[in-house]
C-alpha cells in the first residue's frame, strides 16, 4: 500500500507544532499501525532526518502507552482496539491518513504525538486504591464470598488501560470514563466499599484539580474506548460522589 | 510487577522508595500483559494440592534446575499473595457461589491457577500500582517516570545508587540510596521477535552484570507454545495466546503431507478434514498430560511437527489450536444446565462458544484483529515463540546480586524456574519476591548501615560513573553510522533466533559468533564481545 501521512510535528512543550506530509510507500496490508509508523521512522533514520516520537510499549493493547488520533478518532477507525492493534487493512490504498497526539488541556504534548498523561496518575494517587498493607496475614481469599454478577462487573471496569483515549474524544475532555472506572470497580467489590465515598470525593476533587472538563453524557468515550468500558460507570460513579458529598464530613 | 509490590510494600514499612521506570507510568510495565493466570497452593478444588505440592512441580517442571530452597519458599507465600491481591480489590473470576474460580495450567495435574479471564497480569499489576499510588500519594514513594537506568554507583563495593537518564529532558541524573533493586525483567528481546514489549531493553540487568553481579542461565529461554505465528518481515513483536487455551483447545496437524499442501494452498479447509486425518500429536504422544505438557515439551513438539512439514500455513510454521470439542462439550453442558431439550447440534455449539467467549473472549477478539480470521469458525494457527527468560542475574536466598546492597527480582532474576518455567507461575514469582521477600531479606543488609546517614551524590564514585555514562551516550550519539538501531537489532536477533534459539549445536553457535563479530564491525566500536 501507498499513503501519504499527514503528522503532527512538535519539537517540545514549548514549541508551535504543525502538521507535516510523508509519503510511505510499500505498507502490507497485514503490519499494524505502529508497524507503519517503524517503517516511516526508518525511512527518515536513513534519510537523516528526525523520527516521530510516538508513545508505544506492549504492542498487544494492554498497556496503553500508545496514544494517536487518527483520522480524527482515538485509535483509529477500528472499535475495541488500541493504536498498536490497529490493522492497516483498515485502510485503502492511496489514502491520506491524518495523526495527531491526544488533544486534551490536561495532556500537555510533551514532543510529536508523545502527551504527558501523569494528571491520570496524580487522579490514582488521590484515591485509586484500596487502604490495605502488605502484612501477610489479610484473611483468607474465600472469606468473603462475592457475587458473580458484582465480581464480573467490577473486572469489567477494572478492565480499563489508562490510555485517555476517553479524555482525547471527550470534546469537554473530561476524564469521567477513567476515574469512574475505578471508583466502580472498587465500590462493587466487599473490600473497597468501605472507603467508596471518601475515595469518590478524593479521586473526583483531583479530577477537577488537574483541569479535565465535565462530562455531559454524550457516550463519545464509551464508543472509542478501546477496552468497552462502559457509561455505566459514570452513572455508578455519580451516585457514590452524590450520596457522598450529601452524607460524608470528609 | 516485582517493582510496583516492592517499593508498595518497602514504603508501608518506612522505608523511603524511590522508583523508577522508563515508561510514562509504572502501570505500563510488560507485566501487564500477562494472560493466563497465578497460582496458588490454596487447594480449594479439593484436587490433592499443597505447598510441597506446588514446589515438587515448579522444581520438576524447570528440570531440577531450580534453587530448591527459593522455590520451596514461593509455594509457601503463595496463598498470601492471592489473600494479598483480593484484598487490594483485584477482581479475579468467581464461580456462582461467589468463591474463587480455578483452572489448569501446562505440566500440572491440580488445578490451582487462579484467573481474571485473560487479563491476570493486568489485575495483579495495576493492584501493585494502586498499592504503589497509595504511597506515591503519602509522599513515601518518590516516582520517577521516563526514568532510565543506565549504571550503578559502587561505593566501597556497595551498590549506592543509580545513575539514570530523564527520557524527556535527556539529563543525566545522580541518584543515591542505601540499596539498589532491580526489577527490570528478562533478556528476550535479544531475539528481536518475542512477546517482550519493545521496551524491555535489559539495560539495568546488563549494566549491573558490567559492575559485577553474576549473571547465571542465559542459555535458558522459554519458547512459548501458543503465540500467532508470524506474517512478514514488517512485523515488530509477536503476541502470545495465553496458555489457558490448552486446557481448551486440542493441538492438532493434519496426518497426510497432500493434506497439509491441499491447506496450504486453500483447497481444503481445516474444519473439513475428518477426525481420522488429523493427528493431534501431544495427545498421541503425552496421554496422561495430554494438550497440558509443560511449554518446553509442547513447543518442542510442534517444531519437530512443522520441521517435518507439517505446519499448516504459508510460511509452514504454524500448527492448529482446536477448540471444536470444547464447543460441543460446553454447549451440552449448557443445554443441561438451561433445560433446553433436544438441542440442535447448531445450537449446542453456538451455547458452546458463549461458554468459550466468556472465558477467553478477549483473546479470541485479539487473535481475529490480528489474523484476519475468526477463531469460532476455524482453528487458530499458533507457533512457538521466545516468551520469558528463566536465566538472568544471580541472586542468594535473600536476593541480592553478588553486589552488597543490590537486589535483582522477578524475572530479572536466576533462581526460581530452573531450565524450564511452567504457566502462571511467573507472576506468582514477581508478587512473591515484591511483596513478602525483599521487604524482609532486604534488612539483612540495611541493618549494618543504621548508622551510615545520607550518601551525598557528590562523592568521586558518582562523578565517574556518569562521566562514563556520557561518554558511552556520546560514542553513540556522534557515531556516523547509516543504519537505524532497529537494522542490527532485527539481523541480530534473526541470528539468535536460527542458531540459538530452539535447538542449538556447536557448530550453529560458531556461526552465530563469527555473524555477531561481522555486525559489531559494522557498527563501530561499540558492542561486547570486541571489549572481551
Amino acid at each position: 500500500m501507498d499513503l501519504t501521512l499527514k503528522i503532527w510535528r512538535q519539537k517540545n512543550k514549548d514549541a508551535k507544532g504543525a502538521l507535516k506530509s510523508y509519503d510511505i510507500k510499500g505498507v502490507s496490508p497485514d503490519s499494524s499501525f505502529l508497524e507503519m509508523m517503524d517503517l516511516l521512522n526508518n525511512n527518515l533514520i536513513e534519510k537523516g532526518e528526525n523520527p516521530v516520537a510516538f508513545d508505544h510499549d506492549c504492542r498487544e493493547g494492554i498497556c496503553g502507552s500508545c496514544s494517536m488520533y487518527i483520522n480524527g478518532e482515538a485509535h483509529g477507525p477500528d472499535r475495541l482496539v488500541t493504536t498498536c492493534q490497529l490493522h492497516m487493512r483498515k485502510f485503502k490504498d492511496g489514502e491520506t491518513i491524518h495523526i495527531e497526539p491526544w488533544r486534551a488541556k490536561a495532556f500537555p504534548v510533551i514532543k510529536d504525538l508523545v502527551v504527558d498523561r501523569s494528571a491520570f496518575d496524580r487522579v490514582m494517587n488521590a484515591g485509586g486504591f484500596v487502604s490495605v498493607n502488605t502484612s501477610g496475614n489479610t484473611q483468607d481469599a474465600n472469606a468473603t464470598p462475592i457475587a458473580k454478577d458484582a465480581a464480573d462487573k467490577a473486572f469489567d471496569a477494572a478492565t480499563c488501560i489508562g490510555c485517555g483515549a476517553c479524555v482525547a474524544t471527550c470534546k469537554n475532555a473530561s476524564a469521567m470514563l477513567f476515574v469512574s472506572a475505578k471508583v466502580s470497580q472498587l465500590a462493587l467489590l466487599p473490600q473497597g466499599q468501605v472507603e467508596a465515598q471518601r475515595r469518590a470525593i478524593h479521586m473526583v476533587e483531583q479530577m477537577d484539580h488537574e483541569g479535565f472538563g465535565n462530562c455531559s453524557n454524550t457516550g463519545a468515550c464509551e464508543v472509542e474506548c478501546p477496552k468497552g468500558i462502559s457509561l455505566e460507570n459514570i452513572a455508578r460513579m455519580n451516585r457514590e460522589f452524590l450520596s457522598a458529598t450529601i452524607t460524608s464530613e470528609s | 510487577m516485582a517493582g510496583g509490590s516492592a517499593s508498595a510494600s518497602l514504603a508501608e514499612m518506612g522505608y523511603n522508595v524511590k522508583a523508577f521506570c522508563f515508561q510514562d507510568s509504572p502501570r505500563r510495565a510488560h507485566s501487564i500483559a500477562a494472560q493466563g493466570g497465578i497460582n496458588a497452593a490454596k487447594n480449594y478444588q479439593n484436587d490433592g494440592d499443597s505447598i510441597y505440592r506446588l514446589f515438587y512441580d515448579t522444581v520438576k517442571g524447570g528440570d531440577y534446575r531450580s534453587r530448591e530452597a527459593n522455590v520451596y519458599r514461593l509455594a509457601e507465600v503463595s496463598a498470601n499473595i492471592i489473600d494479598q491481591c483480593v484484598a487490594q480489590g483485584v477482581p479475579f473470576a468467581r464461580d456462582y457461589g461467589g468463591l474463587l474460580d480455578n483452572r489448569s495450567f501446562g505440566g500440572v495435574l491440580v488445578s490451582r491457577t487462579f484467573y481474571a479471564k485473560g487479563q491476570t497480569g493486568q489485575q495483579l499489576l495495576l493492584g501493585a500500582y494502586s498499592a504503589m499510588s497509595r504511597q506515591i500519594g503519602k509522599g513515601k514513594i518518590k516516582m520517577y517516570n521516563r526514568h532510565e537506568m543506565l549504571d550503578v554507583v559502587k561505593v566501597d563495593g556497595k551498590a549506592r545508587g543509580i545513575i539514570a537518564r530523564n527520557l524527556v529532558t535527556g539529563e543525566i541524573e545522580r541518584h543515591s540510596a542505601h540499596a539498589v533493586v532491580i526489577c527490570s525483567g528478562g533478556y528476550g528481546n535479544v531475539f528481536y521477535l518475542s512477546t517482550n514489549a519493545m521496551g524491555s531493553n535489559v539495560t539495568a540487568a546488563w549494566k549491573i552484570h558490567k559492575k559485577g553481579a553474576y549473571f547465571a542461565n542465559p542459555c535458558y529461554t522459554q519458547i512459548h507454545p501458543t503465540c500467532i505465528p508470524r506474517s512478514g518481515d514488517h512485523q515488530s513483536k509477536l503476541t502470545l495466546m495465553s496458555e489457558s487455551l490448552r486446557n481448551d483447545g486440542r493441538i492438532w496437524v493434519p496426518r497426510k503431507i497432500e493434506d497439509v499442501e491441499a491447506i496450504r494452498s486453500g483447497k481444503l479447509k481445516p474444519t473439513q478434514l475428518k477426525e481420522e486425518d488429523r493427528d493431534y500429536y501431544l495427545e498421541r504422544r503425552y496421554p496422561a498430560f495430554g494438550n497440558l505438557v509443560p511449554r518446553d515439551v509442547a513447543s518442542r513438539a510442534a517444531k519437530e511437527r512443522c520441521d517435518e512439514g507439517f505446519g499448516v500455513n504459508k510460511t509452514g510454521e504454524a500448527v492448529y489450536l482446536d477448540f471444536a470439542s470444547a464447543f460441543i462439550r460446553y454447549g451440552k453442558e449448557k443445554a443441561m444446565v438451561e433445560g433446553v431439550e433436544d438441542a440442535s447440534p447448531e445450537k449446542i455449539r453456538e451455547l458452546g462458544e458463549g461458554v468459550i467467549e466468556a472465558k477467553y473472549g478477549n483473546l479470541f477478539q485479539m487473535y481475529e484483529k490480528i489474523i484476519n480470521e475468526n477463531p469460532y469458525k476455524t482453528p487458530m494457527m499458533i507457533y512457538p515463540a521466545v516468551h520469558y527468560t528463566m536465566g538472568g542475574v544471580w541472586v542468594d536466598y535473600n536476593l541480592m546480586t553478588s553486589i552488597p546492597g543490590c537486589y535483582a527480582l522477578g524475572e530479572a532474576n536466576f533462581s526460581d524456574h530452573g531450565a524450564n518455567r511452567l504457566g502462571a507461575s511467573a507472576l506468582m514469582q514477581g508478587l512473591a519476591d515484591g511483596y513478602f521477600v525483599l521487604p524482609y531479606t532486604i534488612g539483612d543488609q540495611l541493618a549494618d548501615d543504621i548508622r551510615t546517614g545520607p550518601i551525598s551524590t557528590d562523592l568521586p564514585e558518582f562523578a565517574e560513573a556518569e562521566k562514563l555514562v556520557k561518554e558511552g551516550l556520546n560514542k553513540l550519539v556522534d557515531n556516523k553510522g547509516t543504519h537505524s538501531v532497529d537494522y542490527f537489532h532485527k539481523r541480530l536477533g534473526k541470528v539468535m533466533w536460527d542458531k540459538v534459539g530452539m535447538s542449538r549445536n556447536e557448530k550453529g553457535l560458531k556461526e552465530a559468533i563469527l555473524k555477531f563479530k561481522k555486525y559489531a564491525q559494522n557498527f563501530g566500536a561499540m558492542l561486547w564481545f570486541q571489549e572481551a
